[in-house]
């Protein structure tokens, strides 16, 4: 009787086990959604608990330091209204010579900060969920920036309140990429080093490129998913592989993904 | 049944999970995220009974996989097999020697990520797998080792002190009862 509810309970274990794995993949994810939404009190917890410290901090600060920090503030703001206004120009005139040129126009990107409440428990992916879900209009394939306009990722998974980012580096965050040299060279960008490594891969280089330490690589707009231009890092060294027949590139990336905080989604 | 002791264990397993997930340290300080399930598991094996280890195995599991890239689903199993042949032969094993507990945690921390990596690998699952993993498997096998003996100590100490034991049988028994006396037959 003993083993006999031992072996009962392992078969009931493989039973679950195997259930899981084979349910359709929109059945699975709506189950990982009821199942990540238990977690959904703790998210409030742990911002509060990060946020505590924060507060305290805040609270004992010398006037001075914040009259000088308004002061501060004031001079960026006037510097930003500055560059709106050089960007605005730029904007129109862009618009006016592709009427000329007879060229589509292009939808403006809009953007909505996020929080980045999580991280892969396991060591294997690279992905991090944010604190936009469905409710806010987010959906797969959106592009990620860091809080300084670099390239993240882009939204892999969505629930309600919560959305999984595939940062680049991770196996399903493949992004094509083009280095700032006169050649204009084209590559992928795929899985490659240990997760938060600071650098990243560059493949399937033409074997003609002409690539040098310290050119900028960005999103070539090839894709659909990625608009062109953002930055995502600059090239570190470059590796002849396979007789000459294979070019890698060895790119330092210009995020910080070890140490995200907030994120821009993009809205098209 | 004294439930007290499920609850805590999986309760914890549900905080454990959430703190892997949020609390970046280890990862940036050793380059891999230390896993706390496999240990639960050897200490459950030890010391709870098969449906309290099922449970663990399963929501630990599938709580785990829902904060992960992982398919859902594909961390119960290893995590049961883990524990499971460590419950069926615990009474073979000095379940209160720290060595034991060390070596047993140490055992269980490699095998899971090793098995969960296979099983991806095996279902077309495409997990970034490389020289690397080595190193991640190897801080994950030590900090669940020395993790083991501390969860030990701690699971001991909250059922000291906030656990009730359930009441011993009475020596007692009226049938053994010798009584005294002309009158008795």
């Amino acid at each position: 009787m003993f083993k006999q509810k031992n072996y009962l309970a392992l078969g009931a274990v493989l039973f679950v086990a195997v259930l899981l794995l084979s349910l359709p993949t929109r059945a699975t994810a709506r189950l990982k959604l009821a199942v990540g939404s238990w977690f959904l009190p703790l998210f409030g917890l742990a911002d509060a608990a990060q946020q505590l410290p924060a507060g305290l901090a805040d609270s004992v600060l010398p006037r001075r330091e914040l009259l000088h920090e308004i002061d501060n503030l004031r001079k960026e703001n006037l510097q930003l209204r500055e560059q709106q206004i050089q960007t605005a120009a730029i904007a129109r005139e862009n618009d006016q010579l592709r009427n000329e040129l007879g060229w589509q126009h292009l939808s403006p990107w809009k953007v909505k900060l996020a929080n980045v409440v999580l991280r892969d428990p396991a060591n294997w992916w690279r992905t991090i969920q944010i604190d936009l879900g469905s409710r806010d209009g987010v959906t797969t394939n959106q592009p990620v920036l860091s809080a300084e306009g670099e390239l993240v990722g882009r939204v892999s998974a969505v629930n309600f309140a919560s959305a999984q980012v595939a940062i680049i580096g991770d196996p399903n965050c493949r992004i094509s990429a083009l280095v700032e040299n006169p050649t204009r060279d084209m590559g992928v960008i795929t899985a490659a080093g240990p997760p938060d490594a600071p650098s990243i891969q560059l493949n399937y280089l033409p074997n003609s490129a002409s690539l040098k330490p310290g050119q900028d690589v960005i999103t070539s707009g090839l894709g659909g998913i990625f608009p062109r231009g953002i930055p995502i890092g600059k090239i570190m060294d470059v590796q002849s592989l396979g007789y000459g027949q294979i070019t890698v590139a060895n790119i330092k990336l210009n995020a910080n993904l070890g140490a995200l905080e907030q994120v821009w989604v993009l809205f098209k | 049944m004294n439930l007290f002791q499920p609850i805590l264990i999986l309760g914890f397993a549900f905080f454990v999970v959430f703190a892997e997930a949020t609390l970046t340290g280890p990862r940036d300080w050793l380059g891999a995220q230390i896993d706390l399930l496999p240990a639960l598991m050897v200490y459950a094996a030890l010391n709870a009974d098969i449906i309290t280890l099922s449970l663990l195995a399963v929501l630990g599991g599938l709580w785990f996989d829902s904060l992960s890239a992982n398919p859902l689903g594909i961390t119960i199993l290893p995590l049961f097999l883990a524990g499971f042949p460590i419950y069926l032969r615990r009474e073979l094993i000095l379940r209160t020697a720290p060595f034991a507990q060390l070596v047993l945690g140490a055992a269980a921390s490699a095998a899971v990520p090793t098995m969960v990596l296979l099983l991806m690998l095996n279902l077309g699952w495409q997990p970034m797998v490389g020289w690397d993993t080595l190193w991640q498997v190897a801080v994950v096998t030590a900090g669940g080792a020395a993790a083991t003996p501390l969860l030990f100590g701690l699971f001991d100490w909250c059922g000291g002190a906030l656990g009730y034991k359930e009441e011993p049988e009475m020596g007692f028994r009226p049938d053994r009862e010798i009584r005294h006396g002309r009158l008795l037959k």
